[in-house]
């Protein structure tokens, strides 16, 4: 088994910048491991600007800010990259094994930092009732449908939820050309920053229906149709104020759900209720020497925090990797 | 004739309160910083946007690339630029910051590709 001193899991910007803040902290050997074929993670399909603000002062698209930590790791010869890499094993005592293209791959790390990001919620976990056709996507995958792959996943639209990454891709469907026929809340006020109501909304005309919630969803092959109901402070549904809107296809932007099967599976404690470790600081988990930053560790809503929390996240783990017996007390 | 609006400038998304004549500023609060002050006089005159979507591409290692204006451009002109963007496929490598397509609709803005793409 290959020893390795600092493996991180996961090359989005959290997995970036706790890379080179821990070899500027002093770690020799550091290696970042992506399951994708590009460094950056989700940040590649948010086109949108509005990042590094904070961090570069200048407002930045998505990939712009992803290219400019890649940039760094490409200078960087302590730091070795390795694509296509997917980690399906972690143990306690840091060995990992990954698969990359025609090998399996096992080593023993000094400290693991996971920097694995989110899932989205589905429309599964917010029961919806009515038929199962075809036209509903979590809104992160619509995303990256348009922005990577080049397709538009209909003609009319309805997005459930009003999660910044809906509310962004409402502006971006109405922008190619769709039909966004509304955005469906249940809670008083929307999930995602008043900007993006003001600029992905009102900019296009969508409305924003608060208190309500969508009843069902209809069609045969492909959605035709959502029912829309009004609910009270109590979330329960106000008769008689029901009512249709005809779609094509529903966009469901209800949350993000962090990754850690891979520290669930080490053994470490995590809260089912938020799926985050439970861990007595940032970026710690219950295992000594294994470290969690970025959405991984908690969702944040600006990636800004995530690369300050995960160079904080590199430092750490240069920390334990020079006196690892002060944590393991 | 007075009314408020939200900042878009940053994600604080500051309360502004304006007061506007029309399309002239008279006096504003709730913004705080310069940015703010900048946003709503814009917005009162001629709200600016800066575009940003993705342009087809052939015989690249990823089928669009990510572009942007190079500065915002009117509000009103935004559905006449998605129109000219789809007109335009990037055939040859770029690096990221690369001008796409120079003075894009005679707006005085260019079109900037955001990442590198090379051939796969």
């Amino acid at each position: 088994m290959k020893k390795r001193d600092l493996v991180i899991v996961g090359g989005g910007p959290a997995g970036m910048a706790a890379a080179l803040a821990a070899r500027a902290a002093g770690v020799q050997d550091v290696l970042l491991l992506e399951r994708d074929q590009y460094l950056g993670g989700i940040l590649n399909q948010c086109i949108h600007p509005g990042f590094g603000l904070h961090h570069f002062k200048e407002e930045l698209t998505g990939p712009e800010y992803a290219g400019r930590f890649a940039a760094l790791v490409a200078e960087d010869r302590g730091i070795e990259v390795s694509l296509r890499s997917f980690v399906v094993k972690l143990t306690k005592d840091k060995e990992l094994s990954y698969l990359r293209p025609g090998a399996l791959e096992e080593i023993k790390a000094g400290s693991v930092i996971l920097a694995t990001g989110c899932r989205e919620r589905t429309r599964e976990m917010i029961p919806i009732p009515g038929s199962r056709p075809a036209g509903i996507y979590p809104a992160g995958l619509a995303q990256k449908m348009v922005n990577i792959e080049g397709w538009i996943p209909g003609r009319a639209a309805v997005i459930v939820g009003s999660g910044d990454i809906g509310l962004i891709m409402a502006r971006r469907m109405a922008l190619e050309g769709m039909a966004v026929k509304a955005v469906i809340e249940i809670q008083k006020t929307s999930r995602g920053l008043v900007r993006n109501v003001v600029q992905c909304l009102e900019d296009f005309n969508i409305p924003l229906y608060l208190r309500h919630r969508v009843s069902a969803i209809h069609g045969r092959d492909r959605v035709e149709k959502v029912r829309v109901v009004k609910v009270d402070d109590a979330s329960v549904d106000v008769p008689g104020s029901a009512f249709e809107i005809a779609c094509d296809t529903v966009l469901v932007s209800v949350g993000l759900i962090p990754e850690n099967e891979l520290l669930e599976m080490a053994g470490a404690e995590i809260d089912f209720r938020t799926n985050t470790p439970v861990a007595p600081g940032v970026n710690l988990t219950s295992i000594p020497g294994i470290f969690a930053c970025g959405n991984a560790s908690k969702v944040y809503d600006l990636v800004d925090w995530v690369t300050r929390d995960s160079e904080l996240a590199g430092k750490m783990a240069a920390e334990y990797l020079e006196r690892p017996e002060a944590a393991d007390r | 004739m007075k009314r408020s609006m939200t900042c878009i400038e940053c994600p604080k998304g500051c309360r502004l309160e304006i007061d506007a004549d029309g399309a002239r500023l008279i006096s504003m609060s709730g913004h705080e910083c310069s940015r703010g002050s900048l946003y709503a006089r814009r917005e009162i005159e001629a709200p600016v946007r800066t575009l940003t979507t993705s342009v087809l591409t052939r015989g690249l290692e990823l089928k669009m690339l990510p572009v942007r204006t190079s500065k915002p451009i009117p509000k009103e002109k935004i559905f006449e630029a998605m129109a000219a963007v789809k007109s335009i496929t990037v055939t040859t490598p770029v690096k990221a910051g690369a001008v796409v397509a120079t003075d894009f609709l005679g707006l005085g803005a260019d079109l900037i590709a955001c990442r590198s793409l090379g051939k796969p």
